[in-house]
C-alpha cells in the first residue's frame, strides 16, 4: 500500500477488543507479514461495547451469552484470517527486554513486537458491605448480570452521572425501574457539557422520570446479604435493590509493570503511539499528545479512538520492526463520540472537556429534542462542539471545524 | 463488490458517509442512501466505512 517494505517477526497484541482487532487488521494493512497473536482475557471474540448500556441492556430477556455476542461481534477484515486469537488468555506479565509474555495460567509466549490494547476496567466504590446487587458495566458478562437484575419496579441507584451512568439510567427507566442517579458534581456530565447543557440534559431526564441527587457522594451500602439501601454523605438513605457503580475507569496496565514505563495513567506514548523500543499502545489505554489541542498526553475514552490509534500504532510498529524510522507526520485524530439517552442523541467533536467557556450556538436548551448546538472554547480557541439531536448530515461540517487547524499545521511544519 | 447495510440495525450515525462519501450519503431527511455495487477501486474506503460504523451495520460481500 505504501510501497515501503513491511516487517516480519512475531507481533503479540494484548487485548482482544476494538483496539486489538483494529491493530491486527492495520498491521496487515501496513505490510507486516509475520505471525500475529491476539491475547484476550475475555472468552469472547472482539465485540462492540456501546450497545451494552443501550439496546442490549434494554433488549427483551434473552440471557444466552452466545446469541447476544453474535449480535454485537465485530465484523473482521478478511486480512486477519491468519491471525491467531487466544481468547480467555489473560496476560499476567511482559518482559520487554527478553520479548516474553507470561500468561495468567503460567504459560509463556515470545514476541518481537508488542501492542498494548488492554483498555479499561470500571473503578469500583471503595465501600464495604454486601456485594450482591452491586454492578458495574464494561463487559458482555457484566451486561448479562445487570440485565437479569433489572425489571419493572426494581429500585436502582446509579452512582455517577457520566455518560455511561446517564445511559444506564435511561435504559433502566425504560425497563420500568425506579431510578435515582447520585452525582458529586452539580450537574450530570458537567466536565464535558458544561453547566447550561448539563442542566438541560438533567431536566430532560427528570421530565422522563429519572431522579437526580447532585452535589452528593455515596457514603455507605447497607443490607445483610444483598444491597438494601445506599447512604449518601449527608446521611440521606435511598432504598435500593441494585447499585450500579458508574464512577469512571482504571487502565489495565499492571501486566506491563517492571519495564520502566510510565504507567501512571494508561501507557504513556509519543505522538506516533510508541511507548518503548518495540512497544506501541492503542485504544482507551493509550496516553498520547494530540497536536490538535496541545502537547499534553491524554487518554481518550471514545469509540473513535481505538480505530485511529490502532492504525497509527500499527504503522509505527511495522516501521520499527523493519528498522525504519516511524512516519514523522503529526498524528492528530479528531476525537468524537456519541451517547444515546432517552430520545436524545448527544454527539461530541473535539475536546469540550478542555474548555473554560461554553457558547450556545443553536436551539433552546429547554427543548433539547428539537436540536441544540454548543461550542466550547479555551483561550479564545474553539476546542470542542456538542450537538444534541442534530441531523447526521451536519456531522461532516461539525467535524471539519477541527480538521482545519491541523491542515495548516502539516503544511508549515 | 456488493455492499449491504442492515437497515434494521443502522441508526443513521453517518460515519460511513464521512469515510466513503462516494458510496454512502445522508439524504435530506437524515436517512442513509448508498450504492450497493461500488467499483472495486473503492474497496479501501468501503472497508473503512464498515469499520467505523458504530452499530456494525455494513456488510461487504466479495
Ligand atoms: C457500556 C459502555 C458504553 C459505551 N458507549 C459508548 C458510546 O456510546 N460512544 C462512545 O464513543 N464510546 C462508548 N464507549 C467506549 C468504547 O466502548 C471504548 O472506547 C472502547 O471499547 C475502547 O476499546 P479498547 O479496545 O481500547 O478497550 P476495551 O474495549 O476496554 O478492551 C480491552 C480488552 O482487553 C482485555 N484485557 C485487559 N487486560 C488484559 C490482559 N492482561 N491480558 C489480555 N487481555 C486483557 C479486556 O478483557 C478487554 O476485552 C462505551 C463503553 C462502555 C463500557
Ligand atoms: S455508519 Fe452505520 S449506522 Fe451510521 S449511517 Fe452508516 S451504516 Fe448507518
Amino acid at each position: 500500500m505504501t510501497g515501503t517494505p513491511g516487517s516480519d517477526g512475531h507481533i503479540a497484541v494484548v487485548g482482544a477488543s476494538l483496539a486489538g482487532l483494529r491493530a491486527a487488521e492495520q498491521l496487515r494493512a501496513a505490510g507486516h507479514t509475520g505471525p500475529i497473536t491476539v491475547f484476550g482475557a475475555e472468552p469472547y471474540a472482539p465485540y462492540n461495547r456501546p450497545p451494552l448500556s443501550k439496546e442490549v441492556l434494554a433488549g427483551p430477556g434473552d440471557h444466552d451469552a452466545e446469541r447476544l455476542h453474535a449480535q454485537v461481534a465485530f465484523r473482521m477484515r478478511s486480512s486477519v484470517a491468519d491471525v491467531t486469537f487466544r481468547l480467555g488468555a489473560a496476560v499476567a506479565a511482559a518482559d520487554l527486554a527478553r520479548g516474553r509474555l507470561t500468561l495468567a495460567d503460567g504459560r509463556e509466549a515470545g514476541f518481537d513486537g508488542l501492542v498494548a490494547a488492554t483498555g479499561l476496567r470500571p473503578r469500583r466504590l471503595p465501600l464495604p458491605g454486601p456485594q450482591a446487587g452491586r454492578h458495574a458495566l464494561r463487559t458482555l458478562d457484566d451486561c448479562l448480570a445487570l440485565r437479569a437484575a433489572l425489571g419493572p419496579g426494581t429500585r436502582v441507584v446509579v452512582a455517577g452521572a457520566g455518560f455511561v451512568g446517564c445511559e444506564v439510567a435511561a435504559t433502566a427507566l425504560r425497563l420500568g425501574c425506579q431510578v435515582t442517579v447520585v452525582e458529586p458534581a452539580a450537574e450530570p456530565m458537567l466536565a464535558v457539557l458544561g453547566p447550561e447543557l448539563g442542566r438541560a440534559v438533567r431536566r430532560h431526564h427528570e421530565a422522563a422520570g429519572v431522579r437526580f441527587v447532585t452535589g452528593r457522594l455515596t457514603a455507605a451500602v447497607h443490607g445483610r446479604d444483598r444491597v438494601r439501601a445506599v447512604e449518601l454523605d449527608d446521611g440521606t438513605t435511598l432504598e435500593a435493590d441494585v447499585l450500579i457503580e458508574a464512577v469512571g475507569s482504571v487502565p489495565n496496565t499492571e501486566w506491563l509493570a517492571g519495564n520502566g514505563l510510565d504507567l501512571s495513567d494508561g501507557v504513556l506514548c509519543d505522538n506516533a503511539l510508541r511507548a518503548g523500543e518495540r512497544l506501541v499502545a492503542a485504544g482507551d489505554v493509550a496516553r498520547f499528545p494530540n497536536p490538535l489541542f496541545d502537547d499534553r498526553p491524554r487518554r481518550v475514552e471514545h469509540w473513535s479512538i481505538p480505530g485511529d490509534t490502532a492504525k497509527r500504532a500499527a504503522a509505527t510498529l511495522t516501521a520499527l520492526l523493519a528498522g525504519r524510522a516511524p512516519d514523522p507526520a503529526p498524528f492528530a485524530p479528531v476525537p468524537s463520540f456519541w451517547s444515546d439517552q432517552l430520545d436524545l442523541r448527544l454527539q461530541s467533536f473535539g475536546s469540550p472537556a478542555l474548555a473554560e467557556e461554553a457558547r450556545l450556538e443553536e436551539g433552546d436548551p429547554a427543548r433539547l429534542g428539537e436540536g441544540v448546538l454548543a461550542t466550547y472554547h479555551r483561550e479564545g480557541r474553539h476546542v470542542g462542539t456538542v450537538a444534541v439531536n442534530l441531523p447526521p448530515a451536519r456531522q461532516r461540517e461539525l467535524r471539519a471545524a477541527f480538521t482545519r487547524p491541523l491542515l495548516t499545521l502539516t503544511r508549515n511544519p | 463488490m456488493k455492499v449491504i447495510v442492515d437497515m434494521a440495525k443502522c441508526q443513521d450515525h453517518g460515519q460511513c458517509a464521512i469515510a466513503a462519501p462516494e458510496v454512502f450519503e445522508m439524504n435530506e431527511e437524515g436517512r442513509l442512501v448508498y450504492d450497493g455495487e461500488p467499483g472495486e477501486e473503492r474497496r479501501l474506503e468501503v472497508e473503512e466505512a464498515a469499520d467505523v460504523c458504530p452499530v456494525q451495520a455494513i456488510l461487504i460481500k466479495d
